[in-house]
């Protein structure tokens, strides 16, 4: 569809692009990134014909670009601008039409039915149907950017170049622009060549990519490639961490900011309140956080951490507003089911490894419905849920996270086997409840924890600590229950 | 619901023309009717018929009365009308191909350029082989077709984003500079000051047939082709690159239209001299009316251009009766404060 060969253009005696060579296939999206300076624009000129080149080719449909004249390359190829100056409030529907311009013959050019028909298509096809005869000057960016888009299209192009489409557009005009390019080279094989800015809405939809740098092409391929987080920090020069879309392959650049937290914070025992209704702990700064069958399944940042009892609401509320700034959103808050009565708390610290550990398992006191009406009994105690809840001052790798979970359950699984709770009713040893939960939250500060190299020590003391503490628990658990 | 409104929309445009094509006819019958000598509405009426072909109708009027109109009063109101068509559409292309309201012949120096071709022309007493009477209106286009050259090439090496303030003050610097030539040379020659100066300020008065005859090539010419430009200058307005991304040649078409401008406003001044600020009040009157698309803009431009410089040639000569006041004078009068308004408006938006 479109080939570049060799392409080199100076403007004075600055070269601005320098030996770019690439071809775009039918219906394919491309990207075109790079830092500022980079060429992109001047790439983009040339590739529309607004500049001419000096050496090298630009090949269109088999033919050189130079050969094709205005009108025969505008049937080809439309470009959706950056900013286009309105001097004149035109209406919507006057500025769709002049996209037919191309397509109209004879000097005193008239309007066929064919264009007409063309034009309500596109009109319906970007949604600006409904203001068509608004004044430009009266529409908001998303609306003048569909607008011209639509102007484009009315050019029945098969080559669509698009100028950093996204800027100045909300967070839902992008997306809606971008999956209507994706939906149209997909299904009308409409080739798209569009230069980027955020470098993640590139790599979430195109193709293929195509990076410059100082005028020249650093790399073109498809985005798992191109985005490499070394090639990135070189050639933006900047400190990037790249992560993956949590819904598709696409990777995805993040930032890391200069400015950085208060360092040196770290938890221990006092970070702790224990009350008759709940178990609090509050960290001075947000950790990262992995709840298992607490709230929200996902990684999250966290400040607050409850376990509360059900029964008393109020101090649940009082809770947040209070003590700390804490807020809902910074929180991580479990309602349980039983009381709180079997606790047990530690605080490791050894062999450069610190956190504090939180074990507690319920004792339900009331039945389920349905087990009430099948064993014929209203109330009884039996052992509910165990939660145990990690604090880690230093910093987690996802896998140690993961592997954190792991040991954990192992350890749990383990001390589980150990004290035979057997439940008077059904007389199973209990083994899991389905409200257990399981949370690692880590200061991400200080001494790094892998899950492959030196987590060693961190992974054994994590087990030890967490059999000994629900031990401890169940130990008084099983009291608990004779007692009864 | 949005039928209603397209329909709505339609028939005030069409309801446009009707006003506009009236506005003319008025003008024209209050422009011949009012003077020295008043002349009865229905004998103009029966006179302007008998041009086409109802000579019959004219056995009870006044023959004083139809000398005076034929000879006298008709030349000078279509004239009047020819001038403010041609200032007027011109003024329409030069503001939708330079994307800015303010341009006009006036303000751009184009008038200035075809007054120095015309100043030239008269004080060497040239005579172009082959164009004999054609040759004054000749050296005007040529030289308002320089200049307006000139001038854009200035303005982009000054700026190369081509900002309509920039525009204008290069025209307005241009246009003094070009003045003070005409003033040197008017002095050099040191003879018909005064009748020079009257025709610097524009007038159509004692012009006759001639001065039609003159015009009416160009005018006809000039206006076709930006006729047939008007979807390349809806274009333009959005910028000479989109221009070019949706298929327009531009370096050719601009200068056709830079052209066809240059030849109506070179014309107008080689038969009426400088009349300022039609080519800017008409246009933009226009456009509040019905729009920018310049399909519709330029036909009624040169329909309302005319009618209202019918009616300032009207009160420039009888407004301080028996005197005549120059043409420019009143359209000045009326263009000034529109020209600072939109000046202001710009600013605040």
């Amino acid at each position: 569809m479109l080939e570049v060969n060799h392409l080199f253009f100076q403007y004075e005696e600055e070269k601005v692009v320098q030996d770019i060579t690439f071809s775009v296939q039918k219906g394919e999206l491309v990207g075109i990134l790079g830092p500022n300076g980079s060429g992109k624009t001047t790439l983009m000129k040339l590739l529309s014909g607004i500049l001419k080149t000096d050496r090298g080719e630009i090949v269109v449909k088999g033919k050189k670009i130079q050969e094709y004249g205005v009108k025969e390359l505008a049937k080809v190829m439309a470009v959706l601008p950056q900013h286009v100056q309105e001097s004149f409030s035109y209406t919507v529907k006057e500025i769709v039409s002049l996209g037919r311009y191309a397509h109209q013959k004879g000097i005193f050019q008239s309007w066929s039915s064919k264009d007409e028909k063309i034009l309500q298509r596109v009109m319906k096809q970007t949604g600006i149907s409904d203001f068509q005869n608004k004044s430009i000057h009266e529409l908001s960016g998303g609306e003048k950017q569909r607008v011209y888009l639509a102007q484009a299209l009315a050019q029945e192009p098969e080559i669509l170049l698009l100028d950093e489409p996204t800027n100045h557009l909300d967070l839902s005009y992008q997306k809606e622009l971008l999956d209507s390019l994706k939906e149209w080279s997909l299904e009308k094989n409409l080739t798209v060549i569009c230069i980027f800015h955020d470098l993640n809405l590139a790599s979430l939809y195109c193709d293929r990519l195509l990076l410059l740098h100082d005028g020249k092409l650093e790399i073109d391929d498809i985005p798992v490639e191109v985005m490499e987080e070394e090639r990135i920090k070189r050639i933006y020069r900047t400190s990037i961490k790249r992560t993956f879309h949590p819904t598709s392959d696409a990777p995805q650049i993040n930032i890391l900011p200069n400015w950085e937290q208060e360092k040196g914070i770290s938890l221990d025992l006092d970070c702790l309140t224990i009350t008759p209704e709940q178990v609090k702990v509050s960290a001075p700064l947000a950790l990262k956080t992995l709840p298992v069958g607490v709230t929200e399944s996902g990684f999250g940042w966290y400040k607050d951490f409850l376990i509360h009892q059900r029964e008393n609401p109020s101090i649940f509320a009082d809770s947040f507003s209070k003590e700390n700034g804490g807020k809902p959103s910074n929180s991580v808050k479990l309602l349980t089911m039983g009381q709180l009565d079997n606790i047990a708390v530690r605080f490791v610290k050894e062999k450069g490894i610190s956190f504090l550990l939180v074990v507690c398992a319920e004792v339900e006191k009331e039945l389920e419905m349905w087990e009430a009406t099948k064993y014929k009994r209203e109330r009884d105690f039996t052992l509910g849920a165990i939660h145990i809840w990690a604090f880690i001052n230093g910093e987690l790798s996802d896998q140690a996270f993961l592997q954190s979970v792991m040991r954990i359950t192992e350890a749990k699984t383990a001390a589980l086997a150990e004290s035979q709770i057997v439940d008077k009713l059904t007389g199973i040893v209990a083994e899991r409840a389905s409200a257990d939960s399981v949370l690692i939250a880590a200061t991400q500060q200080g001494s790094l924890v892998d899950g492959m190299k030196n987590s060693i020590n961190y992974e054994e003391s994590l087990s030890k600590n967490v059999y000994d503490c629900v031990r401890e628990v169940l130990l008084k658990v099983s009291k608990e229950l004779q007692a009864n | 619901m949005r039928k209603q409104f397209t329909q709505k929309y339609l028939t005030k445009r069409k309801a446009a023309y009707i006003y506009a094509a009236f506005f003319l006819l008025l003008s024209i019958i209050v422009g011949i009717a009012v003077g020295t000598v008043s002349i009865p509405i229905f004998s103009v009426v029966k006179i302007l018929v008998s041009y086409i072909g109802f000579d019959s109708i004219l056995h009870h009027v006044d023959p004083m009365h139809i000398n005076i109109v034929q000879n006298i009063r008709l030349p000078r109101v279509i004239l009047a009308g020819l001038v403010g068509a041609s200032l007027s559409i011109a003024g329409a292309a030069f503001q939708g191909l330079l994307r800015n309201p303010l341009a006009d012949p006036y303000t751009l120096g184009v008038s200035s350029g075809a007054s120095v071709g015309a100043v030239i022309t008269l004080f060497f007493h040239l005579q172009i082989p082959f164009l004999g009477s054609f040759t004054l209106p000749f050296m005007s286009v040529l030289f308002s077709f320089l200049i307006i050259l000139f001038v854009i090439f200035f303005s982009k090496r000054l700026d190369p984003s081509m900002r309509v303030e920039t525009i204008i003050l290069t025209g307005i610097v241009i246009s003094s500079f070009l003045s003070a030539c005409i003033s040197l040379m008017i002095a050099l020659t040191g003879n018909e000051l005064r009748q020079i100066i009257g025709w610097l300020l524009g007038s159509v008065s004692m012009r006759g047939w001639s001065y039609i005859k003159m015009m009416l090539p160009f005018f006809v010419v000039g206006s076709l082709i930006l006729l047939s430009q008007t979807k390349e200058l809806n274009a333009f307005a959005f910028g000479e690159e989109r221009a070019q991304h949706l298929g327009i040649h531009v370096q050719r078409r601009k200068m056709i239209i830079l052209f066809a401008g240059s030849m109506l406003t070179g014309v107008a001044v080689a038969v009426s001299g400088t009349i300022g600020f039609i080519g800017l009040v008409i246009p933009h009157f226009v456009r509040i009316l019905i729009g920018p698309d310049h399909k519709h803009l330029l036909v009624l431009s040169v329909l309302t251009g005319s009618g209202f410089t019918i009616l300032a040639d009207l009160f420039a000569r009888t407004i301080i009766s028996p005197t005549e006041l120059p043409i420019g004078v009143i359209t000045a009068l009326i263009g000034a404060p529109v020209f600072a308004n939109l000046l202001l408006r710009r600013r605040r938006s």
